[in-house]
């Protein structure tokens, strides 16, 4: 199954249970979504259920809360991670803050998926990731879905959870392809062992984990070690246990993020471990991560401008060395 | 419009269809990338709004290339934008959706529906400030008219008399979602008539385009504040490489095909100007080569050097109004 296929069938499965479950968006009903993640649903659920808006991205996040506070439980589509800044008054203002400003007396069953990322040669406008903003905003819960089981276990416990989430996808995975196992629940808030071994521990998420996963095998090859590669999935909350164990068994840590390096998301996670497990470290932790400008059109620019698999190979080796790992 | 006029926008538009068609093959072959959003079907509209409104600067959208070269941005600068070539108006950097050149008071190239609008105002409120009143076009789509970017401009470029040219190219689609879907009515000048005087224009006749853009320019230069001009207008292409045209029925695409700008110049340029058939294939040929030297540039133009990655963040060498 691809991602794309793993999100709507999460989709439909919810909407069949649950009358109550209504998503909305630019072009996701009659059009089937610009990603093609809502297709065939406007057929079987009508315009009812399937609501296209206008190109108002405020208004979408902003009437998904409204739609929470009415009892439904909205699945609001935001067709590209840098038209949702024209929905962040709504986001962090009200989807994130009005449970706790009423005392919990109003609850947002809400989602908001969130599609980002590095494409292909989209330019400057269209390529930006946002995890970073969205995780300093206390009463979010942020996924990040790099995997097609995880894909459709989390947005499908996403939409029937009574918190509001941003459930963020990456645009070069919607084609990727998986096995979804419908029998085995998971929990949604878990980091995921990509891959086991003992030398360095290696942290990413979304489409980068793909890119370490490539990139794995030369850096084994160069250096004679053997990496462990950890999905975080769940971006808040950080499931902070799983990350420790790993990095107790191999004292190293790299962190390998898409996003912009200044302020990037992965700082977080590397002042999380000087904070916590600094005397488990036997190296200064290395950051890879976007650069600090804009994503620019040419495609070889564009390439320099954030991780590939040679280049997170090319880094990981050069600091082993540096470090004596 | 004189014969003179009526010959340069002709040209332009004919050279502008094979521009976006050598742009849509380089793309299927692979020498363009990204998001590529062609103007077949409105290149009256673009070009005769461009040409009318000689003065002043103006705002565009991501469905731009026609308007830049309009402005006097050469073609083989544009395609080798398209191309993410050095030698590209935007250095490779921005791509098709993101030509700028204020050397010809051209802002883009945005692509944020909606979003340059608010930039316009902010531009014809320092026109009027410099007491130039030639104004700022902004030029946006059917589908711009929702958000809520466009509804505050009209309100602040009325509340402040501000010398700006709405101009709405309604195609009827975002995308693949008909306008009457997501708004009440289908001609959006409704949402600026409370605020200014709100013009209608069929968009696939270039020489009323024309004449209704001079006059609304005419109206700013008078100081009375921000003018709307609404063309209806039809994208013959899908909305951008991405997407397959499959929500338009074929009598639908028939009857757009058969209010062609072209053919209509064409006429005007044989019936009310008396030009042969000569004489117009004569422009044919040379908007073809234009266009064939263009992609040829583009082709042979080199690549950003690789630091070009780091360059332009900021002013170079950090100059500072207090220095
Ligand atoms: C704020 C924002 N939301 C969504 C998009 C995605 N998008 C790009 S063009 C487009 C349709 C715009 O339609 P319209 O304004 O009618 O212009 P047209 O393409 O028809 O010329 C959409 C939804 C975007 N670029 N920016
Ligand atoms: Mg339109």
């Amino acid at each position: 199954m691809l991602y794309r296929e793993a999100l709507n069938k999460a989709l439909d499965e919810t909407m069949d249970l649950d009358e109550n479950i209504v998503v909305l968006g630019e072009d996701v009903g009659l059009y089937g979504g610009s990603y093609r993640v809502t297709e065939g649903l406007y057929a079987k659920y009508g315009e009812k259920r399937l609501i296209d808006t206008p190109i108002a991205e405020l208004s979408i996040v902003g009437n998904a809360v409204g739609m929470a506070i009415g009892g439904l439980r909205p699945v609001a589509e935001i067709m590209t991670a840098n038209f949702a800044l024209l929905a962040f008054d709504q986001i962090v203002n009200h989807m994130a803050k009005l449970h706790y400003m009423s005392a919990g007396k109003i609850t947002l069953p809400m989602v908001v998926r969130f599609p980002q990322g590095v494409s292909k040669q989209l330019a400057a406008q269209h390529s930006e990731s946002y995890e970073q903003m969205l995780c300093a905003v206390p009463g979010l819960r942020v996924l990040a879905a790099s995997d097609v089981n995880y894909a459709y276990h989390a947005l499908k416990h996403a939409i029937m959870s009574d918190d509001p989430f941003l459930f963020i996808e990456h645009e070069l995975l919607y084609n990727k392809k998986g096995e979804v196992d419908t029998e085995t629940p998971i929990d949604p808030f878990k980091a995921r062992i990509v891959k086991e071994g003992k030398d360095v521990t290696i942290v990413s998420y979304l489409k980068m984990v793909d890119d370490v996963m490539a990139a794995v095998p030369k850096i084994e090859e160069a250096l004679g070690c053997s990496c462990e590669v950890i999905d975080l999935c769940s971006l808040n909350p950080v499931d902070y246990e799983t990350l420790k164990k790993s990095i107790e068994k191999t004292s190293r840590l790299v962190m390998v993020e898409e996003d912009h390096k200044t302020g990037g998301y992965g700082a977080q996670i590397v002042s999380w471990a000087a904070e916590e497990i600094f005397y488990a470290l036997d190296a200064p932790p290395l950051r890879i991560a976007g650069k600090d400008t804009p994503i620019p059109y040419n495609r070889t620019l564009e390439l320099a401008s954030i991780p590939t698999p040679d280049s997170i190979a090319e880094e990981i080796v050069t600091w082993s060395r540096k470090n004596n790992v | 419009m004189d014969k003179l006029a009526a010959e340069e926008i002709y040209y332009e538009m004919i050279r502008g269809r094979a521009f976006e068609y050598a742009a849509k093959e380089h793309y299927m072959q692979g020498d363009i990338s990204g998001f590529l959003h062609l103007d077949i079907g409105q290149e009256g509209l673009s070009v005769a709004a461009i040409k009318a409104f000689e003065k002043g600067d103006v705002f565009s959208t991501y469905r731009e290339h026609i308007m830049a070269m309009a402005r006097g941005i050469s073609p083989k600068a544009v395609m080798a934008e398209l191309f993410g070539k050095a030698a590209g108006v935007s250095e490779g950097k921005g791509g098709s959706m993101h030509l700028f050149d204020p050397s010809h008071f051209f802002y883009g190239g945005d692509a944020i529906v909606g979003g340059h609008i608010p930039n316009a105002v902010g531009c014809a409120y320092a026109r009027k400030y410099q007491n130039n009143f030639d104004g700022v076009m902004v030029v946006f789509g059917d589908g711009a008219t929702n958000g809520g970017a466009f509804f505050e401009s009209l309100n602040i470029a009325a509340a402040q008399k501000l010398p700006l040219l709405f101009l709405c190219e309604n195609n009827r689609y975002a995308i693949g979602t008909e306008i009457t879907r997501v708004a009440p009515f289908e001609k959006q000048s409704h949402k600026a008539e409370p605020y200014m005087p709100a013009l209608e224009v069929d968009g696939m006749d270039a020489v009323a385009v024309y004449k209704v853009i001079k006059d609304a320019q005419a109206y700013i230069q008078k100081g009375h504040g921000p003018i709307f001009v609404e063309a209806m207008t039809c994208r013959y292409e899908g909305h951008s490489m991405s997407d397959a045209n499959r929500y338009r029925s074929a009598q639908e695409m028939a009857l757009c095909k058969a209010r062609d700008p072209i053919e209509r110049m064409k006429r005007v340029l044989t019936e009310r100007f008396g030009m042969d058939e000569d004489a117009i294939g004569a422009l044919e040929a040379k908007a073809q080569q234009e266009v064939d030297e263009a992609v040829a540039f583009a082709a042979q133009a080199s690549e950003p050097a690789p630091e070009a990655l780091y360059t332009h963040i900021f002013v170079e060498g950090g100059s500072h109004a207090l220095s």
